[in-house]
């Protein structure tokens, strides 16, 4: 998308369209991440795994191309796309976000371009988002020692520019823009797709069965779970616990209670008297 | 051992290793201690009052290391207070979340932590420790209905205490933690327990303790089954979730056989109670050679073990 078209407005929904069917798995993204927020690189390594270099979204890898090998032993046919899987990874900015939901400090939250932002200065890195975000997208930027994300480059939106992975994309895979209009591109291109006989297409987090909706979703060439993404069933709220949990305490303290009342009333052991004698004895 | 689809979980493990594990094991022993002790002192005999100050003086340390150890395991310690107040510019003010436990439980381990140093001081103005006129003045105050209100509120703060750290790490996506609704009753249960040996090897120490030790080892006993009962529970949940590999395999398994050979004491003394009919009719329990330091140890290791294998075995 052209940048002096661009007009990016607080208030507005934000967010990022990413078709994986054109990625090519370059990593300009991941690069242009790392320059823009100036997120220092791994130390050089070879993972074994792939094309992969980066492993997985963390604290200081905010854009994460997978590289999933579907390819079978024989070669039957043609991969149609979905032989060997690419997708640019990046926080979903989920409508129903899991993160800011169990952030006991309130550092986590969603800016006036209704993404969902972590404040530094105010995280003290106790790891609770970390445990239910259920993209595995948070984590502790060693360097600061506070949990850090994707933050839909927050201060490039406030200067009125799209996110650096948008703008460094080549394949347009990534796309940057309003909901709203990222929505009717994605639709199209589903359609696109599903006329030219690829069925296998679906969109992830378009529609509000994931996370009531993600702001940053996708068109997957399989299904999420081959992507390492909770399908709609799994996508659940960490709160989800919260009743059943403490009902369940309180079940067993009631418990408690009475066997305590038990113990209290039939001593046990309890030193008896020695001038009564005991009449009958039995195991 | 599937008999529904997996859950699948995706999430990235937050790392809480020992700090959160001996929180969650003082945790557990301080409510379990308060509760005794509250029981004891309100619903015994005046012969249970050694044990019942015993128990009074257990929580208040174990909470404060507890929060030591909390505010250790934080990356930004020094920002512990950020659980309490809001620092995101133009949101000053205190904060609460109640959809997270860790909130809740922050804001009940303060207000518990004031209950805790207020019996604590009492228990030592009653032990004629300190002689300070506002300790006693202090220790004055909890005579009568009064004590017992502030001590009725105290243990159920308690008691939540004990029991929100198994709630906390179920309020997650995280695998096995999540899959389960029961860890919290488990860890209050198991704290009950692991409360009711540590004050049975405390009272080897306390002359006129000796006279609970019947209620203390009955209350273990029973404490342990309800312990058993729910890791039952929470095995029957990790099953319809497919998460009992997880949880089980190797070498997590050892942490839960560590757990359970530390309820057998317990166990072993609710099957082998041995009772016998007094003169006038009443059943009283017979007085079994004690192994007073081994098997309170045991189950004090299996409380520690069974929090490590929940905890771990997650991550």
């Amino acid at each position: 998308m052209a940048e002096a078209k661009l007009k990016i407005d607080p208030g507005k929904s934000y967010g990022f369209f990413t078709d994986t069917s054109v990625c090519i798995g370059c990593k300009a993204c991941e690069v242009a991440c790392k320059e823009w927020n100036q997120l220092p690189s791994k130390p050089e390594g070879f993972l074994g795994d792939s094309l992969d270099n980066t492993g997985t979204l963390d604290g200081q890898t905010w854009r994460h191309v997978k590289f999933i090998d579907n390819v079978p032993d024989e070669t039957l046919g043609v991969g149609d796309g979905k032989a060997f899987l690419l997708m640019s990874d990046v926080c979903k900015h989920c409508q129903h976000a899991s993160c800011m939901d169990v952030c006991p400090t309130g550092a986590i939250v969603r800016t006036e371009f209704d993404t969902v932002f972590i404040q530094s200065s105010v995280c003290n890195g106790c790891r609770n988002c970390i445990a239910a975000c259920p993209y595995d997208v948070i984590d502790i930027d060693p360097d600061k020692d506070v949990a850090r994300k994707c933050t839909l480059c927050y201060d490039r939106l406030q200067g009125g520019m799209e996110p650096a992975c948008a703008k460094a994309c080549p394949t347009d895979s990534i796309q940057f823009g309003p909901l709203d209009e990222l929505h009717r591109r994605a639709d199209e291109r589903l359609a696109t797709l599903h006329s030219q006989g690829i069925k296998e297409a679906n969109l992830y987090g378009r529609d509000d069965k994931v996370y009531g909706g993600l702001n940053a979703f996708f068109l997957l060439m399989d299904k999420p779970e081959a992507y390492k993404l909770p399908n709609a069933k799994n996508a659940v709220l960490p709160q989800r616990n919260n009743l059943g949990g403490y009902v369940g305490v309180l079940g067993t303290a009631v418990l408690g209670l009475l066997g305590a009342v038990i113990a209290l009333r039939n001593r046990g052991v309890r030193p008896e008297p020695p001038e009564e004698p005991t009449v009958e004895e039995r195991p | 051992m599937t008999l529904l689809a997996a859950s699948e979980h995706f999430a990235g493990s937050p790392h809480w290793t020992w700090y959160i594990l001996f929180y969650f094991f003082l945790a557990g022993l301080a409510g379990g201690a308060y509760f005794l002790a509250t029981l004891l002192r309100y619903w015994g005999t005046p012969g249970d009052e050694p044990v019942a100050r015993l128990g009074f003086y257990v929580p208040f340390p174990a909470t404060i290391i507890g929060l030591l150890l909390l505010t250790l395991d934080l990356k930004q310690p020094l920002r512990f207070w950020h659980m309490l107040f809001n620092t995101t510019p133009d949101q000053f003010g205190l904060n609460f979340n109640s959809r997270t436990p860790m909130s809740v439980g922050v804001w009940a381990l303060l207000v518990a932590s004031i209950f805790s140093f207020v019996v604590f001081v009492d228990t030592l103005v009653r032990d004629g420790r300190i002689r300070n006129r506002p300790a006693r003045r202090l220790a004055a105050l909890l005579d009568g209905t009064v004590g017992l209100v502030w001590n009725v509120i105290g243990t159920i703060l308690y008691l939540f205490i004990a029991g929100y750290t198994g709630v906390l790490i179920a309020v997650s996506n995280q695998p096995i933690w999540s899959d389960s609704w029961a860890l919290g009753g488990l860890f209050l249960a198991s704290g009950l327990a692991g409360s009711a040996a540590l004050l049975l090897v405390l009272s080897h120490y306390r002359p006129g303790a000796e006279f609970s030790r019947g209620v203390l080892e009955r209350s273990e006993h029973i404490f342990t089954a309800l312990e058993l009962l729910l890791v039952v529970v929470v095995v029957v949940t990790l099953i319809d979730d497919g998460a009992v590999d997880d949880a089980f395999g190797f070498p997590w398994i050892l942490l839960w056989l560590v757990a359970l050979v530390g309820m057998l004491p317990g166990l072993r003394g609710l099957a082998g109670d041995r009772v016998r009919v007094t003169r006038r009719g009443a059943v009283a329990a017979v007085e079994r050679a004690p192994a007073w330091v081994v098997a309170p140890s045991l189950v004090l290791v299996g409380v520690l073990a069974l929090r490590a294998a929940v905890i771990f075995s997650a991550q």
